[in-house]
C-alpha cells in the first residue's frame, strides 16, 4: 500500500520535472528539472528493491553528468532561450505522432501485461549489488567492455577536437 | 517492535543526533579559533565565557540578529535554495553513519545509529549501500555551492562556484576509487558490516600479532589518497581556493549574509565531520576498541561511542592542525594533483589490491 502510493507520488513528480524541463525558458532552470527527474528515477527504483542501481543512478547521473551540464551553462552564463512560432511541421505531424505513439504504447501495457513480463515492487534481489555484479561481469562482460571502449574512443575524439588548432 | 515504538525510537535517535551534531560542529569552530590562535602564538577566544566557551553561542546569536541582505539582481528562487540544499546534504549523510553496536533502554533494544533495523530475534542491519548513499548525497551537495556562485550575480560567487565545483568533481572521482580497496577486502557496501569485517586482530604467517584488524595496515595508500581528496572535497585549507579570500573576496558566499551565510558555514563543518566519521569507520575500525568486563552494561554498549567520538576527534584534529600549517595550493597545480597523481595512484592500489585478494581466495 505504502509502496504504490509513493510509486504514485514519485512518478508525478517525476512527470512534472520531465514537463518543467521543456516549459522553463532558461537552461539552468530546465537542468535543474532534469536533476529531479533523475532523483525521482532513482526513487522509483528504491521502491522496485534495486538499491545499487538507485544509488549509482543518484552518484553518476544527478551528481555527476548533471553538475557538468550545470557548470558549462554556468562557464559560459547561458541566457534565457527565445521562443519561436514552432514549425508547421511539428503541429501537424508532431502532434499525431505523439498521440499515437502513446496510444501505442498505453494499449500495450494495458492488454499486452501478461506477455511483457513484470516485476513486483519491494521483492526479489535483481537488483542487489552482487546480483548485477554477476550480470555485467560474466553473463554481458563481451558487451560491457566493448561499450567501455567505445566509450574511450568518444573521449580520445573531444581530446583531439579540443586540441585541433584554429 | 511494532511501528508505533519504532516511529518514537526513530524520532528520538534524529533529534538526538542532530543536536549532538550541530553542538559539535558549534564547539569545532571554537576549538579551531582556540588551536589556530596557540599555532600563532596568540590566545583565540578567551572574552566570552570561561576559556570562550559561550563564543560559539554568541556567534549563533549574532548570526541569527544580523540583517538579512538579499542582493538586487540575484536569481532569488536559487539564491534562497543553494544555502538550504548544501546543510540538507550534509545532514542527510549523518542518518546512515553507525555509531556502535546497539543499546538497550527499558527493554528496548536499538541500533546506535539512525537508519539501522531491529530484527524479531534482536540482530541489527543497516542499509546495505551505506557508504554509496554517502558518496551521492555528498555529490548532489556540489549543487549548493555551484548554484549560489551562480545565482549570487557577481564575478567573484561565480569564479569561486565554478572553482568549487570544478574541484569536487575532480576529487571525488580520487575519493570514490581509494575506497574500492576497503570494499575489495571486506566484499560488503554496509558500514556496518564493514566495521564488524574490522573486529580482532592481524595475524601474520600464522602468528598474532596484536596489531588491531583495522584496514588502515593494508589500505594505507587508500588512506592517503582519501585523506588528500577529502580535504579538497570539504575545500579546506591546502585545498580552499573556492574561497581564497585573498583573491576572491569570499568565493561563492560573498553575497550571503546573516543565517544563509552561516548554513554555508555549518555544511563546512558537518561535512568535515561526515568526512572524519568515514575515515574512522573504513580504516580505523569505527567504535572497536578496548572492553572493560566490569563496567555496568549501559555504560559498556556506550563505550564503543566513545572510541568512535575520539578517533573522530582525531580527525578534526588534524584538520585544523594543518589548516594552521600549510598554504594554499595554486589551481593549476590543484587540477594537476587531482588528475595526474592521485588518480592514477588510486587506480594501481585498486589493481594491487585486487590481486592480492584473488590471489588469496
Amino acid at each position: 500500500m505504502v509502496h504504490q502510493v509513493l510509486f504514485i507520488v514519485f512518478g508525478l513528480i517525476c512527470v512534472a520535472g520531465a514537463i518543467n524541463l521543456l516549459v522553463q525558458r532558461h537552461p539552468i532552470n530546465s537542468a535543474l528539472s532534469l536533476v529531479v527527474v533523475m532523483a525521482s528515477l532513482a526513487l522509483i527504483y528504491l521502491l522496485l528493491g534495486a538499491e545499487f542501481v538507485a544509488a549509482i543512478q543518484v552518484i553518476v547521473y544527478a551528481g555527476a553528468i548533471m553538475v557538468l551540464f550545470v557548470f558549462v551553462i554556468m562557464l559560459l552564463n547561458a541566457g534565457a532561450e527565445e521562443r519561436t512560432r514552432g514549425s508547421r511541421i511539428a503541429l501537424f505531424v508532431g502532434v499525431p505522432a505523439t498521440v499515437v505513439l502513446a496510444g501505442t504504447v498505453g494499449w500495450l501495457l494495458v492488454h499486452g501485461s501478461a506477455r511483457l513480463g513484470g516485476v513486483s515492487i519491494g521483492s526479489s534481489d535483481f537488483g542487489e549489488t552482487h546480483a548485477i555484479a554477476r550480470l555485467l561481469f560474466r553473463d554481458f562482460l563481451l558487451p560491457f567492455e566493448i561499450t567501455s571502449v567505445l566509450i574511450l574512443i568518444a573521449i580520445m575524439g573531444a581530446v583531439v577536437l579540443g586540441k585541433r588548432e584554429g | 517492535m511494532d511501528t508505533k515504538t519504532f516511529l518514537i525510537i526513530a524520532v528520538i535517535k534524529i533529534a538526538l543526533v542532530v543536536f549532538i551534531m550541530l553542538t559539535g560542529v558549534a564547539y569545532t569552530t571554537w576549538l579551531e579559533r582556540k588551536l589556530i590562535g596557540r599555532i600563532q602564538n596568540r590566545w583565540g577566544p578567551t572574552r566570552v565565557g570561561p576559556f570562550g566557551l559561550l563564543q560559539p553561542l554568541a556567534d549563533g546569536i549574532k548570526f541569527i540578529l544580523k540583517e538579512d541582505m538579499i542582493p538586487d539582481n540575484v536569481h532569488r528562487g536559487l539564491f534562497i535554495l543553494a544555502p538550504m540544499l548544501a546543510l540538507a546534504m550534509s545532514l542527510i549523510s549523518i542518518a546512515v553513519i553507525p555509531f556502535g553496536e546497539t543499546i538497550t533502554i527499558a527493554g528496548h533494544t536499538t541500533a546506535l545509529q539512525i537508519s539501522g533495523v531491529t530484527h524479531v530475534d534482536g540482530g541489527i542491519s543497516d542499509i546495505n549501500i551505506g557508504l554509496l548513499i554517502i558518496l551521492g548525497v555528498t555529490s548532489i551537495g556540489v549543487y549548493g555551492v555551484a548554484l549560489a556562485g551562480w545565482s549570487s550575480n557577481s564575478k567573484y560567487s561565480l569564479l569561486g562556484s565554478l572553482r568549487a565545483s570544478a574541484q569536487m568533481i575532480s576529487y571525488e572521482l580520487a575519493l570514490g576509487l581509494s575506497l574500492v580497496g576497503i570494499l575489495l577486502l571486506s566484499g560488503t557496501l554496509s558500514l556496518r558490516e564493514i566495521v564488524s569485517s574490522q573486529s580482532g586482530t592481524w595475524s601474520l604467517a600464522g602468528h598474532d600479532t596484536h596489531v588491531p584488524h583495522w584496514f588502515i595496515f593494508p589500505q594505507i595508500i587508500g588512506f592517503f589518497i582519501y585523506l588528500l581528496a577529502a580535504f579538497a572535497e570539504t575545500n579546506r585549507i591546502p585545498f580552499d581556493l573556492p574561497e581564497a579570500e585573498t583573491e576572491l573576496v569570499a568565493g561563492y558566499h560573498t553575497e550571503y549574509s546573516s543565517m544563509k551565510f552561516a548554513m554555508f558555514f555549518m555544511a563546512e563543518y558537518v561535512n568535515m565531520f561526515t568526512v572524519a566519521c568515514l575515515a574512522s569507520l573504513l580504516f580505523f575500525g569505527g567504535w572497536h576498541g578496548p572492553h572493560f568486563s566490569f563496567l555496568p552494561a549501559i555504560a559498556q554498549s556506550l563505550l564503543p561511542v566513545v572510541w568512535f567520538a575520539l578517533k573522530v576527534f582525531f580527525f578534526i584534529f588534524l584538520y585544523i592542525w594543518i589548516r594552521g600549517t600549510l598554504p594554499r595550493f595554486r589551481y593549476d597545480q590543484l587540477m594537476a594533483f587531482g588528475w595526474k597523481f592521485l588518480l592514477p595512484l588510486a587506480i594501481a592500489n585498486i589493481i594491487v589490491t585486487s590481486l592480492i585478494v584473488a590471489w588469496r581466495a
